[in-house]
């Protein structure tokens, strides 16, 4: 089991390498250096610009060296000093800017995951035992449905039915009497309030797909003889079921993390544009529009690394819990 | 002489009947999948004719229609009277007295019937064939005909989702096309020969997989330059968006050659010593074609959506090339909306062809092996 670990976690070093070796370059892919963007930036806003500080700037960064170096430099800043960059859009480190966005990314997909999962498992479980009745196939159609319509149009759909109907915008996290107040237990409230919209939406497709392969494999389980041997001994449905089935087809719920995540994280960056909240989405968007190349990059580091990082997690989790796979 | 009942007929022909055959029999069964496979043909016929169909020009706009709401059909006129032809009413603009803003209403004065083949707005079909008839349309030169309603310049929305169509199509074929390529390579390569680089690519794979794709994707769209023409940014996108999905493809191919590689008529055409590259070709890819077939489309709905969602978020394809993700960019904000839900209508078409290819895909996938029974 150790070594197990240990090789996974070996394994991740050298995937955070790569991420960022392919977040340096797309960084760097746009034409013209940051500088020259910036110092264009400064000339359209009137202000004069001294080549003294231009040079400066480029020392800074190192962009007069070689590109293997500014990659040293660039990456050597983040891990050592956690400096990011500088951020031309905000005129301030990027470092500043994106920490609290990233928490609420965070938070919003890890609420979603968990919402994930209370949904998925009693209806997964329902579906399975319950095969080819009513609610079964109300379950797959809702599923089909989920998967077919894209996110972002549920997002506005549900926008525009909230408005039209119950006359309450549903975009943001906070409504506007909380959005700058203290912490507390009203404004606490106040965001379970809003926060229902974009988790459902998010939620939708992934629980869709855990449904089906929750049902897929309890399916598989339930046909197998050692649960007709359990019956035919007199066991209780009920226990049976839960005792042995169950615990086996829930692999896919540990195992999803590695699939779930990566398309949670892609997923609310798109939500958040149209519902307008706090998260990663709207700032990254913004600075690929204005070319904050620094910006936008950091954001692309941090959400790859989180989500591999995830992967790691799920890895170690199945394997704790599934001894096949630490022995295979 | 006995004849033969119907039942020994159908039973011979089931055994003599190619692989393919059993497979459409397969396929039919499952209705679901083959209404899907008609919607996807009907879409399609538009797409490829959609300068026909359109009943306008999807660029003609006029200031004085700026958002008209859709127009009703009426089969009945204000006498009462019943007509078989259908028939819209003009429009006019009016201030609203509560909001004083101006509004386009209906003006019940002036009845336009649809006619079937009128002509319109000329047009050259694929570049090629002039002509100005269009598959349905009102005879007016002054009245613009929105059944859909027009967009915040004044053009009728019907005609661009149908233009929008051709683009949002065929950018799911050609992407999947692309993703198709460097999925048989990379997964034959590492399902055929195993060891070192097999190892390299799943691990590739898993680290493409394990990337968030829409920061991905974003992050790529920005590097295109501004100054691309629009079919260039066309090509772009569609390879940015196969970059991920060959994973998926991939990994099928991987898994049935690997499968595959262990069968008795592989090794009897290894004993035969077929070279290799016939082996591939002649008998490995027909064997495993079907199921590559439910794959591909399967993934083509993917592409689709991610195509949507990047134009909508402004940094996939840019006016003035019509998809039905740059048609939704009008729809981004609460107010426009409010103010005009039919601005939502090219997502409703994104969702039916989505799960229209989704449904064919579940029907193909289990006609794929039709000896499973």
């Amino acid at each position: 089991m150790l070594r197990y670990i240990l090789q996974r976690i070996l394994l991740f070093i050298p995937t955070v390498f790569v991420i960022s070796v392919v977040t340096f370059t797309l960084i760097q892919l746009p034409p013209g250096d940051y500088i020259t963007v910036y110092a264009a930036q400064l000339e359209a806003s009137g202000q004069e610009v001294s080549e003294q500080l231009l040079t400066a700037l480029r020392g800074r960064y190192g962009l007069d060296q070689p590109i293997t170096i500014q990659y040293a430099k660039w990456i050597g800043n983040i891990v050592l000093y956690g400096d990011f960059g500088q951020s031309m859009q905000w005129n301030r480190p990027v470092a500043d800017l994106i920490w609290e966005r990233l928490w609420w990314t965070i938070a919003l997909s890890l609420g979603t995951l968990i919402f994930t999962w209370i949904v998925a498992f009693p209806i997964g479980i329902y579906s399975a035992t319950h095969q080819y009745s009513v609610a079964d196939y109300v379950f797959t159609f809702i599923g089909f449905f989920g998967q077919g319509v894209p996110d972002f149009l549920l997002a506005l759909v549900l926008m525009w039915l909230g408005y039209s109907w119950f006359g309450v915008e549903v975009g943001g996290l906070f409504s506007a009497a909380y959005k700058d107040a203290p912490w507390s237990l009203a404004k606490f409230a106040d965001l379970l309030r809003h926060l229902w919209v974009p988790v459902v939406v998010l939620g939708i497709a992934g629980t869709a797909g855990l449904i089906r392969t929750m049902r897929a494999n309890l399916l598989d389980e339930l046909r197998k003889p050692y649960v007709v041997t359990a019956r035919a001994k007199g066991m209780k449905e009920r226990a049976l079921v839960w005792k042995y089935p169950v615990r086996v087809a829930l692999n896919p719920f540990i195992s999803g993390l590695a699939y779930v995540l990566p398309g949670l994280v892609s997923g609310a960056t798109i939500i958040s544009v149209v519902l307008s909240l706090p998260t990663t989405g709207p700032m990254m968007l913004r600075a690929l529009m204005s070319q904050d190349m620094y910006l936008a990059g950091s954001f692309l580091l941090l959400l790859s690394t989180l989500t591999v990082l995830g992967t790691l997690v799920s890895d170690i989790l199945l394997a704790w819990v599934d001894p096949r796979i630490r022995l295979g | 002489m006995p004849t033969k009942s119907r039942k020994d007929l159908q039973g011979e022909r089931l055994f003599t009947a190619s692989q393919w055959q059993l497979m459409w029999w397969r396929f039919t069964r499952h209705k679901l999948a083959v209404i899907s496979m008609v919607v996807l043909l009907v879409a399609y016929g538009i797409a490829l004719f959609c300068e026909f169909v359109a009943p306008h020009d999807p660029n003609r706009y006029d200031a004085r229609w700026v958002l008209a709401p859709p127009m009703k059909l009426h089969f009945v006129d204000k006498d009462g009277r019943f007509h078989l032809q259908p028939f819209v009413y003009g429009l006019k603009s009016k201030r609203d007295l509560e909001t004083l803003a101006m509004v386009v209403v209906p003006d019940e004065s002036r009845t336009y019937p649809i006619k079937l083949f009128a002509r319109g707005d000329p047009y050259e079909l694929w570049g090629q064939f002039a002509n100005d008839r269009h598959l349905f349309g009102i005879k007016a030169d002054d009245q613009m005909f929105f059944l859909f309603g027009a967009d915040e310049l004044g053009r009728d929305s019907l005609s661009r989702i149908i233009y929008g169509g051709r683009i949002s199509l065929s950018i799911g074929l050609v992407g999947v096309f692309l993703s198709l390529i460097f999925g048989i390579i990379l997964g034959g390569i590492s399902g055929y020969y195993g060891g070192v680089a097999d190892l390299i690519i799943q691990r590739v794979i898993e680290f493409l997989r394990s990337l968030p794709a829409i920061p991905l994707w974003l992050m790529l769209a920005a590097a295109l330059p501004p100054t691309w023409s629009s079919i260039r940014i066309y090509f772009g996108i569609t390879i940015i968006l196969s970059f991920i999905g060959w994973t998926g493809l991939a990994r099928v191919v991987r898994g049935r050659f690997l499968a595959l590689r262990e069968e008795d008529f592989i090794l009897a055409a290894r004993l035969a010593n077929a070279p290799r590259m016939r082996i591939i070709l002649r008998h490995m890819v027909p064997s495993f074609a079907s199921h590559l077939i439910a794959s591909l489309t399967l993934s083509i709905p993917g592409m689709i959506m991610s195509e949507t969602a990047l134009s909508f978020l402004g940094l996939g394809l840019q006016p003035p090339i019509v998809s039905w993700g740059v048609l939704l960019q009008s729809a981004q904000n609460l107010r426009s909306v409010v103010l005009a839900p039919w601005l939502l209508l090219p997502g409703l078409f994104v969702v039916i062809v989505v799960l229209a290819f989704n449904f064919m895909g579940d029907g193909l996938r289990d006609a794929a092996d039709p000896y499973a029974m």
